[in-house]
């Protein structure tokens, strides 16, 4: 029973070691930025991965976390450290309300996918707008290297921080998966007609999937306000988020634990490891490129590994063992 | 109150810029009346047409209205072969699937050109650019006359070849029952690409009608495609008259609102319709299936 959560364990242990080898600030950066993306699509694989709703506005979540962290800070005096998790349950609010309107318009397939997509926008655009957010301009989180205020001088404690959160998420995950709930969000992934028929009340399920789903993601997107303590309505409600935070699962391995913990790492180690090659061979940053090698990861997986590189890894697995 | 003739005016352009979206949204609806499913890559292949504007006229010198017919070809010809070698055979006929397979091409479009082209706003420069006819009080921009005309011939042009061609009948037989299709001698595959093509040209003739008076940069895909989004959903998913009606009720929202709420807060007139509109009646105000 308890050995299902030995591999988080393991997994939390190795990343946690991980910057202890290298001093670099750029490399730590880039691992904290990643596990914000992760744990982004940690979010988005609940609802997703397990629950089969494919959402195309996380940005609308992660963008309530990044802009409720900041301006609780600014424009309310309060605590980094109690504006975290009021940031989530904002979130959380949000993803209850766009879930309620659209789960009981009874919104699925595409048109699920179209109406978070536009929820998305109208945030961005409110947010561009508004005095109160900042308008263009964007918010900017005073510089005050503290403790109490969730700003440290060494980059490794915050890293450590955003790793906790990944590994709550994935525990978090882990219970979900084996709970009752989770056997429901997954029938209703599959046959939501079947599982009704069966007593499954599939817009609680649902609601409570998005509420979650959305709860973690606005996590993500508070750590990452106060990663760079400056948002603006394209970072905070943008596309690219929204993107990254489906991507990462669907390469990892859509509805497992670890899936989009290993996709965002896979996609943004490519992604960087892309924009380092190309500026060497032309001599310059060449912008798009990491994402040309995003969408082409994408079709290829949907093409060739529909359970994600989990899946294929388990598929080599089971080739090798077997004697030929 | 502002005098009448603004209003006139706004009114005149709304329906002018409403026919162009009305063309975009013309592919859209097209192919998911067919194919049943929402081609995310349309923002982007529309984004793709105007650079190949951009590049005839300012590497080749070929006017917009002279490309046309060649490009319109030529996306047609992408379109067929996108979705016969790409997106057929990648989605195993998942309609999720092909949700992400279009999505992972409109990101790979979008940032290829983002890679070559730069985020710069280009736009073309071309005699007839500004060029008004007067009609009243009114002055109304030649390019954008043409625009408007231009996507009603097209709109009929579409029209006719459904109505009219064997094509026409093999492409409904397969929206309405592709099973049955198949089994009377339909190539399916075969009708889907074509389809998918014609969704492709019609993004063609935009960006050609467009490009005089309009710019291009890597992501203004974006702002015409989620227009198309709305007016697809507004006029019903896979309805061409819907579509119609819905771009140039749409186009005239967005000026009426841009002339009383301002530019950017104008844009969320639209964002808030499409959401009414997806919440209240999914199958659109003229769509007749569930």
């Amino acid at each position: 029973m308890r050995s299902s959560y030995l591999p988080i364990a393991v997994a939390v242990a190795v990343l946690a070691l991980l910057p202890l080898g290298t001093s670099s600030n750029t490399t730590l950066n880039f691992l904290s930025f990643a596990l914000i993306v992760a744990l982004a699509a940690q979010g988005w694989n609940i609802l997703g991965g397990y629950g089969g709703q494919f959402s195309f506005g996380h940005a609308a979540f992660f963008g309530t976390g990044a802009y409720g962290m900041a301006l609780l800070q600014v424009r309310f005096g309060i605590n980094p450290w109690l504006a975290l998790p009021l940031a989530t349950l904002l979130g959380a609010v949000v993803g209850a309300a766009i879930g309620a309107l659209s789960f009981r318009a009874r919104l699925r397939g595409s048109y699920f996918a179209l109406v978070t997509l536009a929820f998305a926008e109208v945030f961005r655009i409110l947010a561009n707008a508004w005095g109160f957010t900042g308008g263009a301009a964007g918010v900017l989180v005073p510089l005050r290297i503290e403790a109490a205020n969730m700003q440290f001088a060494d980059r490794v404690t915050f890293y450590w921080l955003v790793l906790a959160c990944v590994a709550a998420g994935l525990v978090l995950t882990q219970a979900m998966a084996r709970a009752r709930f989770g056997a429901w969000l997954v029938a209703v992934r599959e046959n939501e007609e079947a599982a009704r028929a069966l007593g499954v009340d599939s817009l609680a399920v649902k609601l409570r999937a998005i509420t979650l789903s959305s709860g973690i993601t606005a996590l993500a997107g508070g750590l990452y306000a106060q990663k760079f303590l400056y948002l603006d309505a394209g970072i905070a409600y943008g596309s690219w988020i929204s993107v990254e935070a489906l991507l990462a699962p669907i390469i990892g391995g859509l509805g497992t634990v670890f899936g989009p913990l290993v996709g965002a790492l896979v996609l943004l180690g490519l992604g960087e490891a892309t924009k380092i090659a190309l500026g060497h061979a032309l001599g310059g940053a060449v912008p798009g490129a990491d994402l040309v090698v995003f969408g082409v990861l994408l079709i290829l997986c949907v093409a060739f590994a529909p359970r994600g590189l989990l899946g294929l890894g388990a598929d080599v697995r089971r080739l090798l063992r077997r004697p030929a | 109150m502002l005098p009448l003739d603004i209003f006139l005016s706004a009114m005149a352009n709304g329906l002018m810029m409403g026919a162009v979206y009305a063309l975009v949204a013309l592919g859209l609806t097209l192919v998911y009346g067919v194919l049943h499913i929402i081609n995310f890559a349309h923002g982007a292949t529309l984004t793709a047409a105007m650079y190949a504007v951009y590049v005839a006229h300012a590497m080749l010198g070929v006017d917009p209205y002279l490309a046309l017919p060649g490009l319109a070809a030529i996306f047609f010809a992408l379109g067929y072969l996108v979705q016969r070698w790409v997106i057929g055979p990648a989605s195993h006929g998942d309609d999720s699937n092909i949700l992400l397979v279009t999505l992972g091409l409109s990101i790979i479009m979008e940032n290829a050109l983002l890679a070559g082209f730069r985020s710069d706003t280009r736009s073309i420069d071309v005699p007839y650019g500004f060029s008004v006819v007067e009609v009243g009080n009114l002055f109304l921009s030649t390019p954008k006359l043409v625009a408007f005309a231009g996507s009603f011939v097209v709109a009929a042009l579409l029209w006719l070849l459904l109505a009219r061609t064997d094509t026409g009948r093999a492409i409904r037989a397969v929206a309405k029952e592709k099973t049955g299709a198949a089994l009377v001698g339909v190539r399916v595959e075969h009708i889907y690409a074509v389809t998918f093509g014609l969704g492709a040209a019609c993004l063609a003739v935009a960006a050609c009608l467009l490009m005089p008076t309009f710019l291009v940069n890597p992501r203004i895909g974006n702002a015409f495609v989620l227009v198309a989004f709305t007016i697809v959903v507004l006029g019903g998913m896979g309805s061409i008259p819907g579509a119609l009606i819905g771009g140039l009720f749409v186009g005239v929202v967005e000026s009426l609102s841009g002339l009383y709420l301002g530019e950017s807060l104008g844009q969320i007139g639209i964002f808030l319709i499409f959401i009414l509109v997806l919440l209240a009646r999914p199958t659109g105000l003229f769509g007749a299936r569930a």
